[in-house]
């Protein structure tokens, strides 16, 4: 189960009314390699690897929740006072006609998500390989983002994600030392 | 200390349709070169200041910058 906290994992302030970045945004809200995709990825790897590396997936799988979160925030704020003149310009028209505002799980171009994003292997190591993967995927997508807008706030909390993707990375990588020790080598440090 | 961005100059054709672009970058971010992590590394001086990096560790942040930007790569 999880405890919710009424607020963001860290402050998303959006400054200039660019309608057409929420368009490109939801490329980590609903797409290939967003923060759903992530957060359902590892949330279900949790039950089928060794158990020293649960705790790490369920942390960060719980984390990608948090900023799924943001991206949403972002994706509204940016929404919520357009036109559907403003959404037509912004390349949005087909999703007011289908959605008017309502945030909705697809990516930039549009595409539906789909559980064929990701995978589940069984096998530890091609799994985390994925993740390790999907982060640095993911770390991507914030870099062109962040090369998309001049909005010195956005790209302060798309710098802040991108951060967190490497930290991930970092931490996955670590799961794969962890499952290549030998199970009783002295350990030094 | 490793660096965050790498540079290389792609090969320019004499009859290609655009201006060409000289230099091209990608990212190295430090998780690749730190394997496990050491015990003990030192810390941001406090919390507030860990969040706005977005890590507790000054070895593990990268900071970015749009390279298309002038003074960019
Ligand atoms: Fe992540």
């Amino acid at each position: 189960m999880w405890y919710y906290e009424k607020k963001l994992q860290y402050p998303v302030r959006v400054s200039k009314c660019d309608v057409q970045m929420a368009k490109f945004l939801t490329e980590q809200y609903g797409g290939a390699d967003g923060e759903l995709a992530a957060a359902l990825r590892y949330l279900n790897q949790r039950y089928t690897v060794p158990d020293k590396i649960i705790g790490v997936l369920n942390d960060i799988g719980t984390e990608e929740l948090a900023h799924l979160e943001m991206i949403a925030t972002m994706v509204y704020k940016l929404t919520k006072d357009a036109t559907p003149d403003d959404l037509k310009k912004a390349g949005l028209g087909a999703h007011y006609a289908n959605h008017d505002k309502a945030l909705y799980f697809e990516n930039a171009g549009g595409v539906p998500f789909t559980a064929t994003y990701f995978t589940a292997k069984g096998d530890p190591i091609a799994d985390l390989y994925e993740d390790i993967a999907a982060e640095e995927k993911a770390r991507s997508t914030y870099q062109w983002l962040i090369n998309m807008t001049d909005d010195t706030d956005l790209i302060d909390s798309l710098t802040f994600l991108r951060e967190r993707e490497i930290i991930h990375s970092q931490r996955f990588l670590e799961c794969v030392e962890i499952l290549k020790e030998e199970r009783d080598r002295k350990k030094i440090f | 200390m490793n660096t965050f961005r790498k540079t290389y100059k792609p090969f320019i054709g004499p009859f290609d349709p655009c201006p060409p672009m000289k230099v091209k970058s990608y990212e190295t971010p430090p998780q690749l070169y730190m394997g496990f992590q050491p015990y003990n590394l030192p810390q941001f001086p406090n919390l507030q200041t860990a969040l706005k990096h977005g890590t507790l560790w000054p070895a593990l942040f990268a900071p970015y910058e749009n390279p298309y930007r002038k003074g960019g790569a």
